[in-house]
C-alpha cells in the first residue's frame, strides 16, 4: 500500500462531521436521525463507556501503580480523558512573552469524557454584553433564539437543577437536585450571612432515569471517569452510540483531518482529507456539506490549513478574522480548614460527581472595576483518598491545636500524625472561581510557519495575554474566598495569592473552555459565519464547536455548544429541504 | 474460546507435560514474568509504559530497607491499623521512583544525606542504629521551620518522605479503612443523616 497515493471513498455523504465531542456529537445525533447519511471522523479511538474494557469506575486508588498520579493523563490514571495538554507528536507554540495551553482528548466524545457536567444557559446579557457595558461585542442572535433549544437538550440529556427565576441564570427544565452535602450547607448558610447566594448546582447527571437507554445516577462522585450506567452526559454514550444506531450513521475513528476540500469553481466545500492514524493512509471523501466541530482551536486550524487559490488565506477567512477573538475561562481557587468539621461522624457522602451548591455572579460589574461576572464552584467532603492524600500536611497540623488542646510543631510522625489525618479528613473545602474573559482580538491562534506535526500537518501558534479585566476579576475571587472562608468559621490555607502571580489567575487554556476563533456575525467583513454558524463565504460549511461564540458569559459553555449545534443541524436540514444547499 | 482453539491449547499444554530427558537438562528459562494486570481504558502508550515499568526497581536493597524503617517511623502500626509496611508503602515508593523520574535525586540523595549524617553522630548507617537513635535523629528533622542550619536539607529530605509515605499509605486498603471513607459503592444519597444535621445545627429547611 502506498500510503501517498490518496485513497478516495466513493460514497457521497450528505454530510460529514468532523470530531465527535458536544457540538459533532450532536449534530451527528441530528442530522441521522433526520434520515441523512453522515459519516462521523474522530482523531482518536473509540470509547464507550459501559464497555468493561474502558471502565475505570469504582476501582480503588491501589488498582494503579502510582494510585492515580497523573504521570500520563492530567485528571490522573482514572479519568476517561485521553490526551491533554502534551500530545507526543502533536506540538504546538506560543509567541514570545505570551502563553497558551491547549489540552485535546483524542476519543469518541473528546473532551465530554472529562468535564464537570456543569451545564448551565447563557443569560439573555450574555448575548449582548458589548451594548450593555461597552467594551466586547453583541452576539447576532439572542436568548430567545437559543431558548427552544435549550430545552429541548434540558429533555433530551437531562439536567438536574433548582428554579430560582434570577435574571440572568434562566432556569430550564430540570430533574430533582441533589441535597447539599454538610459542608455544602455550612456553605449555604455562611454565603446568607454575607450575602452570596450559594444554589443548588446545574449538571447534566440523572438524578432520574429520563428514558431506556440510559440508567440513574447511584452517587460515586466519579462522572469524570465516565459511567457505566450512561447516568451522565457524554457525547459518547448520550448522542455519538445512540447517532450509530439509526444506522445512517458511519464512525471512522483514528482519522486526523488535514484539510476542508472545495470545489475550486464553485467555492463550495466538497469534503475533507485525512490521515488515518494507524495506517497512515491518506484518504478524501466526499460530502453534501462539511460540519465542523473538532474543537475551538482545531476548527481555526483546519480552515487556516484548507488554502487554496480561492481561499489564500485559508477558508472562510475573507474577514481574516479566523483564529482571533480566542478566549478561555478565567480560574482561580483558594482552600480553606474549617475546624468545627474535625473529628466528623464518618458516612457515605460521595453524591454526584461534582458540586451540589454552586454560587452564581451575584453582583454588579458597574459599581466595580472589572466588566465581566463569574461563577464560584465549591469542593470538600469526605472523598475517596487519591494520589497526594495527605501531603502538606505540615502546613495545617502546626496551626491546629491537639486533642488536648496544645500546639504542636508543625509536620511530625509516628500515631499522633495517624491522628491528625482522622481528625482533619473531610474539614477542607475549595473554592474556584469560573469567569468571563473579555474577548479580545489581540488573543489569537494562526499557523505557526515552522512547524508540523507528526502527520505533516502544519501546527498552532498561539498568542495569548490576560488584561487588567481578568486580572482584576482575580482580585476581586480571592478577596471574595477569603471572606466566604472566615464566614464559615474556617482558616485559608496556604498564603492569599497576590500581584506577583495575578492573584492566582490561571494561565490561559488550562480551564479548558476556550471559545472563539471562528465567530459569527451579521457582518462578513468581521465575522466568519453567519447567525446559523453557517461560513459566509461557503455556505454548505458549518461550525457546530465553540469557535463560533462570540463571548463565554461566567457560564461553561457546553450547555452552548449542544443547543447552538441542535439550532445549526435544524437548519441545515431545513436548508436542505428548501434545496438552498 | 472458540472450540477449536481450546483443543489447541490443550495439546500444547499436553507437549510440555512430555519432558524428556534431553530438555530437561537445558537450564530452565527465566520465570516468566507475573503477567501485568492493567487498568482498563490505558492507551497503548500507557499500557506499554505500565508493563515495562513494573518489571523495574530503583531502591536498592539497602536503600529499601531504611526507606521502610522510615516509613514505619511515620505511620506505625497502632491501635487503629497497620503499619506502613504492612500497608505496601515502600513498593509504592519505589514504583514512583521509576514513574517520575525527578524524584529519583531527591530520594537517593536524602538517603545519602542521612546515613552521612549518621555515620558522623554514630559511627553506623541510619538502619544500624538503635531505635532510639534512629528517633533521635528523626527528632531534628520532622518539624519543618525547627531544624537547625545544617539539617535544613533533612528537614526537606523527610518532608518529601512523609507526603509520600501519606500517600501510599492512606490510597492503600488498610489506609483507607483507618480514615473511614465508606463509599466508592452504588447508593442512592438522601442527605446528611439526622443526627449529624443536629449536631451542627443545621436542616434542609
Amino acid at each position: 500500500m502506498d500510503p501517498f497515493h490518496i485513497k478516495k471513498a466513493p460514497i457521497v455523504y450528505d454530510a460529514v462531521v468532523v470530531g465527535s465531542g458536544a457540538g459533532g456529537g450532536m449534530a451527528a445525533y441530528m442530522l441521522t436521525k433526520a434520515g441523512a447519511k453522515v459519516l462521523l471522523l474522530e482523531a482518536g479511538g473509540y470509547f464507550d463507556p459501559a464497555d468493561p474494557k474502558y471502565i475505570t469506575q469504582l476501582k480503588w486508588p491501589y488498582e494503579s501503580p502510582r494510585r492515580g498520579a497523573s504521570t500520563t493523563r492530567p485528571g490522573g490514571d482514572f479519568d476517561a480523558a485521553w490526551g491533554g495538554w502534551d500530545i507526543e507528536g502533536e506540538p504546538y507554540s506560543a509567541k514570545s512573552g505570551t502563553e497558551f495551553f491547549w489540552f485535546r482528548s483524542r476519543m469518541l466524545g473528546g473532551r465530554t469524557n472529562h468535564w464537570g457536567r456543569i451545564s448551565m444557559r447563557f443569560g439573555p446579557d450574555d448575548f449582548r454584553r458589548g451594548s450593555l457595558t461597552g467594551v466586547g461585542d453583541d452576539w447576532p442572535i439572542t436568548y430567545d433564539d437559543l431558548k427552544p433549544y435549550y430545552d429541548r437538550v434540558d429533555r433530551l440529556i437531562g439536567v438536574f437543577g433548582s428554579v430560582e427565576n434570577l435574571p440572568n441564570e434562566p432556569d430550564g427544565i430540570f430533574l430533582p437536585p441533589p441535597k447539599p452535602r454538610l459542608h455544602e450547607l455550612m456553605l449555604k448558610k455562611a454565603g446568607k450571612s454575607i450575602g452570596i447566594p450559594v444554589i443548588p448546582s446545574r449538571l447534566s447527571i440523572l438524578t432520574k432515569a429520563i428514558n431506556n437507554e440510559r440508567g440513574a445516577c447511584f452517587y460515586c462522585r466519579q462522572c469524570n471517569r465516565g459511567c457505566q450506567a450512561y447516568a451522565d452526559f457524554s457525547s459518547s454514550s448520550v448522542l455519538c452510540i445512540p447517532a450509530l444506531k439509526t444506522g445512517n450513521l458511519t464512525l471512522k475513528n483514528n482519522a486526523m483531518v488535514r484539510e476542508v476540500l472545495t470545489d475550486p469553481r464553485t467555492g463550495l466545500a466538497t469534503g475533507v482529507s485525512y490521515v488515518d492514524t494507524i495506517t497512515l493512509q491518506e484518504v478524501s471523501v466526499q460530502a453534501k456539506t462539511v460540519v465542523l466541530a473538532p474543537s475551538t482551536c482545531e476548527t481555526a486550524r483546519l480552515l487556516l490549513n484548507s488554502k487554496s487559490a480561492r481561499f489564500p488565506n485559508g477558508l472562510a477567512n475573507s474577514s481574516g478574522v479566523v483564529g482571533k477573538y480566542l478566549n478561555d475561562s478565567t480560574g482561580a481557587s483558594r482552600s480553606g480548614f474549617v475546624p468545627s468539621l474535625m473529628d466528623r461522624k464518618r458516612y457515605n457522602e460521595d453524591g454526584v460527581g461534582g458540586m451540589h451548591v454552586f454560587t452564581p455572579w451575584w453582583l454588579d460589574n458597574s459599581k466595580l472595576d472589572f466588566p465581566r461576572g463569574y461563577h464560584i464552584e465549591y469542593g470538600g467532603g469526605m472523598g475517596m483518598p487519591g494520589y497526594g492524600f495527605g501531603s502538606g500536611i505540615e502546613n495545617l497540623n502546626g496551626k491546629v491545636p491537639g486533642r488536648d488542646g496544645k500546639m504542636k510543631p508543625a509536620g511530625g510522625y509516628g500515631a499522633a500524625l495517624k491522628d491528625d489525618v482522622r481528625r482533619f479528613y473531610g474539614a477542607y473545602i475549595s473554592m474556584s472561581g469560573r469567569g468571563e474573559p473579555v474577548p479580545l482580538e489581540s488573543n489569537y491562534c494562526e499557523i505557526d510557519p515552522n512547524t508540523v506535526d507528526k502527520y505533516g500537518i502544519p501546527t498552532l501558534r498561539f498568542h495569548y495575554k490576560w488584561s487588567d479585566a481578568e486580572i482584576k476579576q482575580a482580585k476581586h475571587m480571592q478577596d471574595t474566598f477569603e471572606e466566604i472562608i472566615h464566614a464559615l468559621g474556617g482558616m485559608p490555607m496556604g498564603n492569599k495569592p497576590g500581584p506577583e502571580t495575578n492573584y492566582g489567575l490561571a494561565a490561559p487554556g488550562r480551564i479548558i473552555h476556550e471559545v472563539g476563533t471562528v465567530r459569527m456575525g451579521s457582518d462578513p467583513s468581521k465575522s466568519a459565519l453567519n447567525s446559523f454558524q453557517q461560513a459566509h463565504d461557503v455556505k454548505n460549511l458549518f461550525v457546530v464547536d465553540a469557535a463560533p461564540f462570540v463571548s463565554q458569559g461566567d457560564k461553561n459553555v457546553t450547555w452552548t455548544i449542544l443547543a447552538s449545534s441542535m439550532r445549526t443541524s435544524e437548519y441545515l436540514i431545513d436548508q436542505v429541504k428548501r434545496k438552498n444547499i | 474460546m472458540k472450540r477449536r482453539d481450546t483443543l489447541k491449547a490443550l495439546s500444547l499444554t499436553s507437549l510440555g507435560m512430555a519432558v524428556g530427558p534431553v530438555e530437561a537438562a537445558v537450564p530452565e528459562p527465566p520465570e516468566p514474568k507475573p503477567a501485568v494486570k492493567l487498568l482498563p481504558g490505558r492507551q497503548k502508550f500507557e499500557a506499554e509504559r505500565d508493563t515495562q515499568l513494573m518489571g523495574q526497581k530503583f531502591l536498592t536493597p539497602a536503600e529499601l530497607q531504611t526507606v521502610t524503617i522510615l516509613s514505619d517511623i511515620i505511620i506505625p502500626a497502632d491501635s487503629h491499623s497497620g503499619s506502613a509496611s504492612q500497608a505496601g508503602v515502600s513498593a509504592f515508593i519505589d514504583f514512583m521512583m521509576v514513574d517520575q523520574p525527578r524524584m529519583q535525586t531527591p530520594m537517593r540523595g536524602g538517603l545519602r544525606w542521612l546515613n552521612n549524617k549518621c555515620v558522623s553522630r554514630y559511627g553506623k548507617p541510619f538502619a544500624q542504629l538503635t531505635k532510639e537513635q534512629q528517633i533521635e535523629l528523626v527528632e531534628l528533622i520532622a518539624y519543618p521551620g525547627k531544624a537547625t542550619p545544617d539539617m535544613k536539607q533533612g528537614e526537606t529530605f523527610f518532608t518529601n518522605m512523609r507526603n509520600l509515605v501519606m500517600t501510599g499509605f492512606y490510597t492503600s486498603k488498610i489506609g483507607i479503612a483507618d480514615i473511614g471513607y465508606v463509599g466508592n459503592t452504588p447508593n442512592e444519597w438522601k442527605g446528611v443523616p439526622d443526627d449529624v444535621l443536629k449536631q451542627y445545627g443545621l436542616s434542609y429547611e
